[in-house]
């Protein structure tokens, strides 16, 4: 038996003409070439692996960072921003010496391919990222997106989702406070598994994800390293799917969330003690990505022992190891002298730990295996200089077309009894019901600081029992609003989350979020996504909100269908006292209705449309960012001074949606009146953005209405609590037992 | 004086710090016990927390209930050191055989969190004697393993002592026989129950509502009275 020479750097240099497989590995001709310009020699298998991991799509952000370079360009002035983008996750000054890091990452590909898995290891990847910062973990949210509620598939893909992340995030202790699901066909084969996370810590626990200090050892624990998820971010994440090609499934991990667990609590436990000096988590491209991005971020440079990583399966090859994606693993940089401590810790919780290198005062990354120096690289080269593409973007031939095809033209309901008939189509269509079938299968009450949930507004969790200070988080995005006007539906993506963090009480301070797009290899898409990130960038340094980090997925499009350009805006905010924060749901009959901002005919890309006229066209609501800013300014008072005790943000669905909510939480029904100037459909349905309504006491109606009127913002009274029944005068009566039914049945009648 | 009770944290114990909270709320020291401890810090009473302790690989429970710390707790217990065991808790202990019947999957296969009302339907054990009989409350339940099973021998053995101590009201969530959330033993010192009691210890936070605060008030009376 002959035996294939081990393909050191050695042998490389030897042998110039040997084909490697870089078309298998995903990269591009040119791309190849640049890897042998860089080195002055073609590569070694080991370093093809590396380079076409770190150079895909998933991981070097080629085809997007000329764009997102905006968020760091338009940056507001923001003292609270500690780290920024670039880290694991950003981070922020929250007050009383806590710092807040927070993050929203995509797992769509993985998710569709292996839906509980996928689902699973997504949470598993976004929690280690806030590990890695310093912090412990304290929520989890999901924004999830699915092809049609009716269709076969969903019911394939849906339920695996959902039993992942509670599977994973129900067994880490995580309590999952809020997020979202919404059904649209455009997603039908490329659902969107999006997972947020926040992290806790005292500002002086800051930790980042670089190798600093010749000396100092590298060390892997955790898991075991094995062949799962070899290629995830570059076969699977990077390209779109088809089915000539052969199965991605062996490209998605396998969970295990008893041992991220312990990597939490031992990871944790090692900071307290002060014995890490980088840290950085293995998810996409695993030890390729974290050995090039410590060694890339550090001043020096790093040799590893790749025989020394402990292995579940004893014959993968090196290029399998640099590459594979198997979960639940971080790596360290510690100095010599506390290694000993950090290896018992480890042991403590049971978790294996091995040194696999060091830092050495080069600037290269070098990599041994069976004697043989199979690496040797700038670590810049395959972390931070990847290629960068500027893709070629137009806006699509079909948007002049889509645009004026209004959706404010379609034919409304003529009678009293056919307004009541759409409202109930609404409240039990798949995206305006309950979503609680779902949401009934995570943990929300884990870690005993859960101050809201879904279905709230924004979840609420304290960070401090003494004082009760405590933040907010929301994630919004509305598909149809961005097919619609890109630019504009990014911005009300941003202004909803931020929004709905100001109606719980809390104020906005930062953002992250998830761009999900189909390819970038198409213009149109490409187009969508430039404006998604022209819009959002503008309008977060309007609002004063930094974006943190975030994530792109890029390929969500089977054949030459693309999803709708999905931004998925996560907003962070902060309440100094949580007893002061404000519930959706009614809390006592009497209290009076108010609607706040301005109520225009705003149809398109609206639920009505879709759920009674299945159309998308025309163009989406309005942005009016001061205007946001305003109404968040009052809610925020309003909690704080305890004048409004219920509130709900208004968005799909309209006033009515929001109403039905607010009653069906409370079990208390609303008596309203359509304000003047108004006509009752346009009341009931109309999607106009910067709005909310609020249940004020009645002591406080002068005060809350004065605060409102000095300060220029319209505030309408539509109403009162009142009653078991929904009634809007001279139109019709819902009971809140008919109401229920619909609401609370449509999901488990679909998917139970 | 108050009373020192007893945390134990396995691998994969999520409440364990949740507990101590509860425990400190009701007035007494909680003391944080490490699964791999061969003694129990001469504490006076103990909680076994919920979790996935060691992933509920195998069976939910199954692995945890060979913990060295067991080994005093099964002893101590038996001598009438109380002992209260949620979720996770109450899996380890009719593993342990300290309690009888066991968990199965939830008829309905999913995991599930609500908030779930009960009735203490026996205020004499060492954890519940600060309710009434018949008492209704509601206390958050969130778990996949929670159908409460036994033989029909045990579930009459049950019920004709009065050893079930909670029953599930309005829903049984999970198909438990006779709607059993939580049983005692003979002598009142050991329970166990699915829902949690130390996630409905404070005003605002989780469902906003106390109803869980006299297990951990119930047991600190006993301790200093006794």
């Amino acid at each position: 038996m002959s035996r294939t020479p081990l393909d050191t750097v050695e042998h490389a240099a030897a042998t110039p003409d040997v084909e490697l497989p870089w078309a298998e590995l995903g990269l591009k001709k040119d791309e190849y070439e640049r890897v042998v310009e860089i080195l002055g020699r073609r590569p070694t298998g080991a370093e093809l692996a590396m380079y076409s991991v770190m150079w895909s799509e998933h991981c070097s952000y080629k085809s997007s960072k000329v764009h997102l370079r905006q968020f760091g360009e338009k940056a507001p002035e923001n003292d609270a921003l500690l780290v920024g983008i670039g880290e694991n996750a950003g981070v922020v000054d929250v007050g009383q010496g806590y710092a807040v890091t927070f993050k929203v990452e995509s797992h769509n590909h993985p998710s569709y391919v292996e839906p509980y898995q996928g689902a699973a290891t997504g949470v598993g990847g976004i929690v280690r990222d806030i590990i890695a910062m310093g912090a412990r973990p304290v929520a989890v949210v999901d924004p999830l997106r699915f092809g049609a509620a009716d269709h076969p598939d969903t019911k394939r893909v849906l339920p695996g989702v959902v039993a992942g992340i509670g599977g994973y995030g129900n067994c880490l202790g995580l309590p999952n406070i809020g997020g979202e699901v919404v059904f649209d066909s455009c997603y039908q084969g490329n659902p969107l598994v999006n997972a947020g996370c926040i992290g806790v810590m005292r500002h002086e626990d800051i930790h980042l994800a670089k190798a600093s200090g010749a000396g100092n050892k590298v060390i892997l624990y955790g898991a075991r390293t094995g062949g799962d998820g070899i290629g995830g971010a570059s076969i699977l994440a990077s390209e779109t799917f088809d089915d000539a090609k052969p199965s991605k499934r062996p490209a998605v991990q396998v969970g295990d969330p008893f041992q991220e667990k312990l990597l939490i609590e031992c990871t944790l436990e090692a900071f307290k003690e002060k014995l890490v000096v980088g840290i950085q988590d293995l998810g996409a491209a695993g030890l390729s990505c974290a050995t090039s991005e410590l060694a890339s971020n550090g001043s020096g440079g790093m040799r590893v022992t790749l025989d020394d990583v402990p292995l579940r399966d004893s014959t993968l090859s090196p290029e399998e190891i640099l590459m594979s994606e198997s979960q639940e693993r971080m790596c360290a940089v510690v100095e010599p002298e506390k290694v000993d401590r950090f290896l018992e810790i480890c042991e403590k919780w049971d978790v294996i730990a091995t040194v696999i290198g060091e830092v050495t005062d080069g600037d290269r990354l070098e990599i041994y295996w069976h004697g043989g120096k199979i690496v040797d690289v700038d670590p810049r080269t395959v972390a931070h200089e990847g290629p960068v593409y500027e893709r070629p973007y137009a806006r699509p031939s079909w948007q002049d077309a889509l645009q004026a095809d209004d959706a404010n033209k379609l034919p409304r309901p003529a009678t009293s009894e056919e307004l009541k008939d759409q409202v109930l189509k609404l409240v039990g269509s798949p995206n305006q019901a309950s979503k609680s079938w779902i949401t009934s299968q995570y943990d929300h009450f884990v870690q005993g600081n859960t101050v809201l949930a879904q279905p709230e507004d924004s979840g609420m969790i304290r960070i401090d029992e003494e004082t009760g200070l405590g933040v907010a988080l929301a994630t919004d995005g509305n598909g149809r609003y961005a097919k619609l006007d890109p630019y504009a539906g990014a911005q009300l993506a941003l202004a909803e989350a931020y929004r709905n963090v100001a109606t719980t009480g809390a104020k906005p301070l930062a953002v992250s979020d998830c761009l999900n797009f189909g390819s970038p290899e198409d213009p149109a898409v490409m187009w969508q996504f430039a404006e998604a990130v022209r819009g959002l960038a503008d309008a977060c340094q309007q609002l004063g909100t930094p974006v943190t980090g975030g994530n792109v997925s890029l390929y969500n499009q089977t054949g030459e269908a693309a999803i709708h350009p999905t931004p998925v805006v996560a907003v962070l905010g902060v309440i100094d006292d949580v007893t002061r924060r404000t519930p959706v749901a009614f809390q006592e009959e009497g209290q009076l209705l108010y609607l706040l901002g301005d109520t225009r005919e705003e149809f398109g890309g609206s639920a009505w449309s879709q759920v009674v006229h299945d159309h998308l066209g025309g163009l989406p609501p309005k942005v009016d960012l001061e205007r946001e800013r305003l109404l968040a300014e009052i809610l925020i008072a309003a909690s704080r001074d305890g004048m409004i005790d219920s509130a709900h943000d208004l968005s799909d669905g309209g006033l009515i949606q929001a109403v039905v909510e607010s009653a069906l939480l409370g079990g208390k029904g609303a008596r309203l009146i359509v304000p003047d100037g108004l006509d009752a459909f346009t009341f009931l349905f109309s999607e106009s953005a910067g709005r909310a309504v609020v249940a004020v006491p009645r002591s406080e109606e002068v005060r809350f209405n004065d605060m409102c009127g000095a300060r220029g913002l319209p505030a309408t009274r539509i109403g009162v609590v009142d009653g078991d029944s929904v009634d809007i005068q001279g139109e019709f009566t819902l009971p809140l037992s008919e109401l229920r039914e619909l609401h609370e049945g449509t999901i488990p009648a679909l998917l139970a | 004086m108050t009373a020192r009770i007893g945390v134990v944290t396995f691998p994969g114990s999520l409440d364990d710090r949740d507990t101590q909270r509860a425990i400190r709320l009701a007035g007494a020291e909680p003391v944080a016990l490490w699964h791999k401890d061969k003694d129990l810090k001469q504490v006076d009473a103990v909680v076994l927390c919920g979790g996935f302790s060691y992933g509920d690989y195998l069976r939910a429970g199954a692995i945890a209930r060979f913990s060295p710390v067991m080994e005093p707790l099964l002893e101590q217990a038996k001598a009438g050191l109380p002992v209260l065991g949620i979720c996770n808790g109450f899996q380890i202990l009719t593993e342990a055989h300290l309690l009888p019947g066991t968990m199965l999957r939830n008829n309905h296969l999913h995991f599930i969190c609500r908030d779930q009302k009960l009735r203490v339907e026996n205020a004499e054990t060492a954890w519940t004697s600060d309710y009434t009989a018949g008492q209704e409350i509601h206390i958050p339940l969130k778990n996949i393993d929670g159908q409460y099973v036994a033989d029909q021998r045990t579930l009459d053995a049950l019920e004709s002592e009065g050893r079930v101590a909670f029953r599930y009201l309005d829903v049984n969530p999970n198909g438990s026989n006779n709607d059993i959330a939580g049983v005692t033993n003979e002598a009142g010192n050991v329970v166990g129950l699915m829902p949690h009691p130390e996630h409905a210890v404070e005003p605002l936070i989780g469902t906003g509502r106390t109803d869980g605060l006299p297990f951990f008030t119930s047991i600190l009376k006993k301790l200093v009275n006794a």
